[in-house]
């Protein structure tokens, strides 16, 4: 019989790993451009008159609903199987992950169903971005205290 | 004790279907295949829906190429991986056949066609019975993983679940491809929890089966035209050689898993090959069966290998466990 130990070490020499330096190169980029992408659009808002700090939020929003309609027509996933985290750490992939959610429940009913299921997998960005937002503004509380 | 279960009887493949959807038409078994739907719906409002009516679809293609009614049927052994086998049991239920639900993860296929097969042996009253087994690509996605369209990178050791049936005809005195004997396998820690690895947690079973079943089989190895895995994938397949090498070198050299025929390696990004219960059904229904049929092959062992966890029991750190029953088949 053979440990779980010997197990294991075999399970590792027989996977493959991810291509890391590959996908975060990929990553560094596409999410550039993401960025980029923001930027530019920044610009046009003010352009068009729209006050810098409206023009923030609208970004925002712009790239969260572009992402939300690629998830909605199917292309969103096959993009993103090409530039991984550039595509998941922007608010991009937020949205993507809640709306796909809401796809894959909609069979199941709005309340029990998107209601319920619509946060599953994004979930955990909003509760722990809510919780280090808490910790920072402590911090940030405790600093002006002491007279920074 | 592990035992080599003898069919005494003489239980044969009166003939086999296959389905699959449009990953697997555009594989390199994608001609083989009964039907396929590229739509991956099957005419169907959703995905769970979908599976059932494949797998209804399936055995009435088998019912069919047989000429046989429903109404013959004595039996039938099915499942596939949704919760509570709920797709088998919504598409098959208009057979209006005694069933019987079986759940073996992935190795549902030859669960079934051994259960059968000893059920048939002992009691004359099951002259004909089907066994059925289905996989769904967005069922088991949404059940075991992520929503279809979440954009992630899947990890390379990843296999995607086939969305794929095969349904098999069983008889007694008929057909020219039998069930000789089987080796029901015993549960085998996989030694990790990772979802995205399976194949190698399963080729321990797998390995398991095999050494004892030709540590106890008086045929030997060197008699066997192939050694046929279900899912385990390439890194599984990969770990499963060492296993056997360390025992004898000709086991891995006939050996075929069913998860690298499937899909095209270089084309279909399917990462470490196919999965689900599925994949082993239909390449044995489409691929393996003809061949026996043919005589390409005239004696085969047949496993499927099954990951025994669920979403809670990983996410909770418990090993994967792995499950590979085997049968030996023969051409006459």
């Amino acid at each position: 019989m053979m440990s779980e130990e010997e197990k294991k070490k075999l399970i590792k020499k027989h996977s493959k790993s991810s291509p890391v330096l590959k996908n975060s190169l990929r990553a560094f980029f596409f999410g550039g451009l993401i960025c980029l992408f923001g930027e530019v659009l920044l610009k046009v808002y003010v352009f068009f008159g729209a006050e810098e700090k409206t023009s923030v939020s609208l970004v925002t929003l712009s790239v969260i609903f572009i992402a939300s309609l690629l998830t909605g027509i199917g292309v969103f996933d096959k993009i993103a199987r090409f530039t991984g985290a550039g595509t998941l750490v922007p608010v991009s992939g937020f949205s993507n992950a809640v709306t796909s959610e809401a796809m894959d429940s909609a069979s199941e009913g709005y309340v029990l169903g998107v209601g319920a299921k619509i946060f599953t997998v994004a979930g955990p960005v909003i509760i722990f971005g809510l919780l280090s937002g808490v910790i920072y503004g402590v911090i940030y509380y405790v600093y002006s205290l002491i007279g920074g | 004790m592990q035992r080599i279960v003898q069919i005494k009887n003489d239980i044969g493949f009166i003939c086999a279907a296959s389905c699959g959807g449009l990953e697997e038409s555009r594989g390199p078994l994608g001609n083989k295949f009964d039907f396929c739907d590229t739509s991956d719906l099957f005419g169907q409002k959703t995905w769970e829906l979908a599976e059932g009516e494949m797998a209804r679809i399936c055995l009435n293609i088998a019912l069919k190429k047989a000429g046989i009614s429903n109404l013959d049927l004595t039996l039938i052994a099915a499942g596939d991986l949704q919760n509570q086998c709920a797709a088998t049991a919504l598409g098959l239920h208009s057979f209006s056949v005694p069933f019987l639900g079986l759940y073996g993860a992935c190795s549902t296929c030859a669960e079934s066609l051994l259960s059968l097969s000893a059920f048939m042996d002992s009691h004359e009253e099951l002259d004909v019975c089907a066994a059925v087994t289905s996989s769904h690509n967005a069922t088991a996605e949404r059940q075991f993983r992520t929503p279809l369209e979440y954009g992630g990178q899947r990890a390379m050791t990843a296999q995607w679940t086939a969305t794929a049936a095969g349904a098999f005809l069983l008889g007694r005195n008929a057909g020219r491809v039998k069930i000789r004997d089987f080796l029901v396998g015993r549960i085998v820690d996989g030694a990790t929890s990772d979802a995205s690895n399976m194949g190698p947690a399963m080729a321990f079973a797998a390995a398991d089966t095999v050494i004892n079943y030709f540590e106890s089989s008086e045929i030997s190895p060197r008699e066997f035209d192939l050694i046929i895995t279900g899912d385990l994938g390439y890194c599984g397949t990969s770990l499963l050689h060492e296993l056997l090498s360390k025992k004898d070198p000709y086991l891995s050299s006939i050996h075929k898993d069913s998860a690298l025929l499937l899909y095209d390696d270089k084309k279909q990004d399917a990462h470490s090959g196919a999965s689900g219960c599925g994949t082993s059904a239909s390449v044995l229904a489409c691929h393996f069966l003809p061949m026996l049929e043919e005589r390409k092959l005239k004696r085969v062992l047949f496993m499927s290998t099954g990951a025994l966890m669920n979403s809670t029991t990983t996410l909770q750190g418990q090993n994967i466990l792995g499950i590979a029953p085997a049968l030996r088949i023969e051409r006459e």
